[in-house]
């Protein structure tokens, strides 16, 4: 017979690490099912200082791997595989993943979310040639020259502040006349050397010939139209969950996250939605982190009624 | 086989001289994603003799990452007979990569 686990994450960033942990110390088999290694948008971080126990901050890489030593010293699995598809509402869940065909009574998603998209002509096209989601991976190939960051959030103004250190200029082009950001960011932005601010402005075009060579913007108040030069541009705006694998099958509110309260449980019985994919309102690591802990009890508890 | 690390000077021999498709593996160390691609690059290296897999640090090799162009990392290329056959940007699961070389 083929195997059955207890609990299937899927996802292997801090909802589902810390799920997996919590789900192995109640005694639960546990396997989790991760695409790349542990982290998920942790690894984008270089310096994560809102994450408590951490008094010096820790880079998001480190933090990841940590948390899937925490969760497998205590036996939790993981897999390396993408997961394709599902059947959730069946009992044992059956998973579809490119290692094969997995079996669950209960099923934590804790996919998170990916990065969001400008959704201006040809920006696929230019990832990679320009236009990037990733200061600080791309950051350092940027040295000297020009780049512009779009978005207003905690992400856009740690972009623009590392990109800073890094480039002659910085732009930050943002849709709106001030900052979403949290109050820390706001001093040093405005402080930083060589940050420019585009209030009001949106990107509406992506100027290039083999890889980008400015952005047409507009003026969303006087409507005016302009060009920028840039060797670079970062969109920072905010993320979208993933869900790819699940759809149809379980509710998802109108920006395609996964509805969930408090209390983790989705509209499919045992299944569970840990993080960054679930309605919330504080997206954090510790957030996400407390959602594995909470999706992992309401997953015994759903377990000990079959 | 282990992953094998190019720089100016073996990139001739170990890539253009290849007669099996070459992955090559664009990273830094202080790279989040390149570090989480790291171990799969590594893990087609011993199950696939068939290819050779290779890195370049782009910290140390500049003139390479030039060379190819490289804007963003982690950057994965497919070579084959010397030549460009596929390129993707960004961590790829590895059923992916695979199909890449494929």
């Amino acid at each position: 017979m083929e195997k059955i686990y207890d609990v299937v994450v899927i996802g292997g960033g801090p909802a589902g690490y810390t799920a997996a942990l919590y789900a192995t110390r109640a005694g639960l088999d546990t396997l989790v099912l991760e695409k790349f290694s542990a982290g998920g948008q942790m690894t984008e971080t270089q310096s994560i200082d809102n994450y408590p126990g951490f008094d010096e901050g820790v880079d998001g890489f480190t933090l990841g791997m940590k948390m899937q030593a925490g969760a497998e010293r205590f036996g939790a699995k993981t897999v390396q595989t993408e997961v394709l598809s599902c059947e959730l509402s069946t009992q044992p869940k059956k998973i579809v993943a490119d290692s094969g065909e997995i079996l669950a009574r209960a099923v934590i998603i804790a996919t998170g979310a990916g990065h969001k998209h400008l959704g201006v002509a040809d920006e696929e096209k230019l990832v990679g040639r320009g236009v990037g989601y990733c200061a600080a991976c791309d950051g350092m190939l940027y040295r000297g020259k020009t780049v512009a960051v779009v978005g207003g959030g905690n992400s856009a103004a740690a972009d623009a502040l590392l990109l800073s250190k890094i480039c002659a200029k910085v732009y930050l082009i943002h849709r709106r006349d001030t900052m979403r950001a949290e109050k820390v960011y706001h001093e040093p932005l405005m402080k930083a050397e060589g940050i420019e601010f585009l209030w009001n402005s949106e990107v509406t075009e992506l100027i290039y010939d083999k890889r980008l060579s400015g952005v047409k913007i507009r003026n969303k108040q006087s409507g005016e139209e302009s060009e920028l030069s840039l060797d670079g541009l970062f969109i920072s705006i905010g993320r979208s969950p993933v869900t790819a694998a699940f759809g149809g099958q379980i509710a998802l509110d109108g920006s395609g996250y996964i509805i969930a309260g408090e209390d983790t449980k989705t509209s499919i019985e045992g299944v569970f939605a840990a993080g960054d994919v679930r309605t919330k309102a504080l997206r954090q690591i510790v957030t996400a982190a407390a959602d594995g802990a909470v999706a992992a009890h309401f997953a015994e508890e759903y377990i000990a009624t079959l | 086989m282990a992953v094998i690390k190019l720089t100016k000077d073996n990139f001739e021999a170990e890539v253009m001289n290849c007669d099996k498709p070459v992955l090559i593996d664009f990273y830094a160390d202080w790279c989040g994603p390149c570090r989480m691609v790291a171990p799969i690059v590594a893990e087609i290296a011993e199950e696939h003799p068939e290819y050779k897999i290779c890195k370049v640090n782009v910290d140390e090799e500049g003139a390479l990452a030039e060379k190819f162009e490289v804007m963003s990392i982690p950057t994965l290329f497919v070579i084959k007979d010397g030549k460009v056959a596929d390129q993707s940007v960004g961590a790829r699961p590895k059923a992916q990569i695979l199909a890449m070389l494929g």
